[in-house]
């Protein structure tokens, strides 16, 4: 007779199929039809999909500096609760991830929090300056074993750096991860440019920044043949250049937030800065074009962007206001309602575009696993039979700044499992560190 | 109606009932007393938060002959450059009791955002934000085209209009467009192609890039001031370069239509957008602009705070 710590019943597994799964010392034990054993804890899943643990390859998790918006453990909890097992820290804190001491601090707040892995980003270059490159080596040689570099929140806009980041990161097969947004063109942007910032008058940030950028850096990384991600693709044009860079066999990966593909740049009308994000919202066929190419494969992830704010950040007039929105809590109710719910992917997919392949960019070879004996277990519960309605109030998040406040969405995230222990059970997370 | 953020929250009837009513009020500022006892007990805040001592003067004289109480809140120089929020501003606000506010902000949409919080519960009168709008320069823009131009009618039906210079940033190009194509004029915008907004096509206008061409056909030119620190944007090459194809010079005013007349909305950059013979010319009416701006401000606290427009022909 075996034994199990868990036995989640008859949940639907990515690929349609029903089984009981076992879960003993962090490890799917077995899978299949009505286990027979001694378990110590029960979890009906009936009606319920099991995909392996979230992955986000873009989160801002604030620490250190701005505690007072997120802390890793805040944001651990968000992620838990939104089905996430391993979240990817933005280098953008203060001080920034762009020595070891940094990383390695990050990378110690996560494993402290317990609910699931922070693999710290490391900056590309110091401070985020885009003049020099920060020290990648000893990032990449720490403790938190640094694979994914990016300076998110500026762009690597000097084409010599962005050519020989790309080429250092080699050494150890890295990659660079580009917020695509021409400086130039953008100084003081505060909305998608077209027929709505020019009715609201409010500056606009054209969709060629991004675009002109995403060209360049494909054309370097197929030059130095290095590995390059796209953060937050937002346009129409620059799924075209993916698509194009892919069928040439450039090493090029790209994801979509959930905002861009559910929310367009008429929202700004309200002139509610929670409707500021940066990239920007941008328009329906944009939204549609993004959501053929995440279903094709063309953009290969959906990533977080979460970027929590304080109150006072956002409670302001539009121009005033910090750019980004909470995105780990929401995140697959938004790809449930936007690409499964239209029937664009299949539960399979969403494991691939959210767990898998986030993984496998990112270097996390831990995670991302198909659910398969012997496999971690990561895992995500979701019911997506069910609704929930978003309240601000009631994140997990230690910021409000949801776009959905109010939203009705489908999909109920029943429990996580990371390392094998729950870290949300029936929806409500557990106190970190395991049970 | 409760606030007055931008064009878009009024229909042509209440456009025009505004209209009827600064003409009517206009009466009384003929008079030998020119106070209403109106919004007598009334307080009304004027908040500025970017310096414009025309409007905020305009607007202060329009409140005192309704007899409202009056408190000038120039917040540049006071909280808000000191870091206080527009929050906690409005707040204050409330808490001194503002039946009104009239605020001139730098940032598009901060009338908006005060009218929409919970932050005060008293009428927002957009007098400019940003480069988004400024409805009541439009409202007495109309209210001057009409007193000229408008035979007698209560619209604009079948005029055509030029607004001529930096659209892109203009808040008074804006709320005008809405204003004067709802009243029935046909607009014509005339600037450099780097001053017309990427997404124009959704405005009910015409775009032209050769003033030359407009001036003959239409009734009123209406010339937009042309910041200086825009040359460093790239928006055009200099100053010269501008006047000679965008400035309304003599010469070009020698092509206009007879009867045609000429809009500014104040301050004036004399030599750039317009010359001094333009601006001092017969065709001119830009002083009047400026007093019928106290009878159109008038007509809107009046609409906003007593509740209702002026029956026409009443005392």
């Amino acid at each position: 007779m075996t034994t199990a710590d868990f036995l989640i019943k008859n949940g639907q597994l990515p690929d349609g199929t029903k089984a009981d799964i076992c879960i003993t010392d962090g490890l799917i034990t077995s899978l299949g039809k009505e286990f027979k054993g001694a378990m110590t804890t029960t979890i009906d899943a009936t009606d319920c999909i099991v995909l392996p643990g979230l992955v986000d390859l873009h989160t801002h998790l604030r620490e250190p500096g701005r505690e007072d918006a997120e802390t890793v453990l805040s944001g651990s909890r968000a992620g838990a609760k939104g089905g996430y097992t391993a979240v990817s820290a933005m280098a953008n804190t203060s001080p920034v991830a762009d020595t070891a001491g940094v990383v390695e601090q990050v990378y110690r707040l996560g494993q402290e929090a317990g609910l699931l892995d922070v693999f710290p980003i490391g900056a590309v270059t110091q401070g985020l300056k885009g003049e020099t490159l920060s020290e990648i080596g000893a990032m990449a040689d720490s403790v938190a074993r640094v694979r994914v570099f990016s300076d998110d929140g500026h762009c690597v806009s000097d084409p010599l750096v962005m050519r020989r980041a790309l080429e250092y990161i080699k050494k150890f097969g890295g990659v660079i991860a580009q917020h695509a947004q021409d400086p130039r063109m953008t100084v003081g942007s505060q909305m998608n440019e077209g027929e709505i910032s020019a009715r609201l008058g409010l500056k606009g940030w054209p969709a060629v920044a991004e675009e002109a950028i995403i060209a360049r850096d494909v054309l370097l990384a197929d030059h130095v043949k290095s590995r390059l991600h796209i953060c937050h693709l937002t346009t129409a044009g620059g799924v075209e250049i993916i698509r194009w860079a892919k069928a040439r066999g450039i090493d090029v990966t790209a994801e979509v937030t959930p905002h861009h593909l559910l929310l367009t740049d008429d929202l700004a009308s309200s002139y509610d800065p929670v409707f500021k994000v940066n990239p920007p919202l941008r328009t329906e066929a944009d939204v549609v074009a993004l959501r053929e190419a995440l279903a094709d494969g063309t953009i290969d992830i959906v990533a977080t962007d979460h970027a929590p704010h304080p109150t006072e950040a956002k409670e302001c007039e539009w121009q005033e206001a910090a750019f980004g929105m909470l995105g780990l809590e929401t995140a697959l109710s938004i790809v449930q309602k936007t690409m499964v719910d239209s029937g664009l992917l299949s539960w399979s997919q969403v494991a691939d575009r959210m767990s898998i392949t986030p993984a496998r960019i990112g270097g996390y070879q831990d995670h991302g696993q198909s659910l398969v004996v012997g496999s971690n277990a990561h895992l995500a519960i979701i019911n997506p039979h069910q609704t929930w309605r978003v309240d601000r109030d009631l994140v997990q998040s230690k910021s409000s700044n949801t776009p959905y406040h109010g939203y009705e969405l489908p999909g109920v995230i029943t429990h996580t499992f990371y390392k094998g222990k729950p870290t949300v059970v029936n929806g409500v997370v557990t106190s970190g560190g395991g049970l | 109606m409760r606030h007055l953020l931008s064009i878009a929250d009024l229909d042509k009837t209440e456009a025009i009932s505004i209209l009827d009513t600064a003409h009517e009020l206009a009466r009384v500022s003929e008079g030998a007393v020119k106070k209403l006892p109106t919004l007598r007990g009334r307080t009304i805040v004027n908040l500025f938060a970017e310096d414009s001592t025309r409007t905020r003067i305009s607007f202060e004289a329009a409140a005192k002959r309704l007899s409202a109480d009056v408190i000038n809140f120039s917040a540049k120089g006071s909280s808000v450059s000191k870091g206080e929020s527009l929050k906690d501003t409005a707040m204050t606000l409330q808490a001194m009791g503002a039946d009104a506010v009239v605020i001139r902000h730098f940032a598009s949409g901060a009338a908006q955002r005060l009218a929409d919080s919970q932050w005060m519960s008293g009428s927002v009168v957009n007098a400019g934000d940003g480069t988004h709008e400024h409805p009541s320069q439009a409202l007495l823009d109309a209210f001057t085209i009409r007193k000229h131009l408008g035979m007698g009618g209560s619209d604009l039906t079948g005029l055509n209009i030029a607004i001529v210079g930096d659209v892109l940033h203009s808040r008074v190009a804006r709320s005008n467009v809405l204003l004067l194509s709802m009243l029935g004029a046909h607009v014509t915008l005339v600037a450099p192609p780097t001053l017309i907004p990427v997404g124009i096509e959704s405005w009910p206008v015409k775009v032209s890039y050769d003033f030359d061409s407009v001036i003959p056909h239409v009734d009123v030119i209406m010339m937009l001031r042309v910041q200086q620190e825009r040359m460093s944007d790239l928006f055009f090459p200099n100053t010269r370069e501008y006047s000679r194809y965008f400035g309304l010079n003599a010469d070009r005013m020698g092509n206009m239509k007879s009867g045609a007349i000429v809009m500014h909305p104040g301050p004036m950059n004399r030599g750039l957008e317009i010359s001094a013979e333009v601006a001092d010319s017969s065709r001119s009416v830009i002083t009047e602009q400026v007093t019928n701006g106290v009878s159109v401000r008038m007509a809107i606290l009046y609409v906003l705070l007593a509740g209702g427009a002026l029956e026409v022909g009443s005392n």
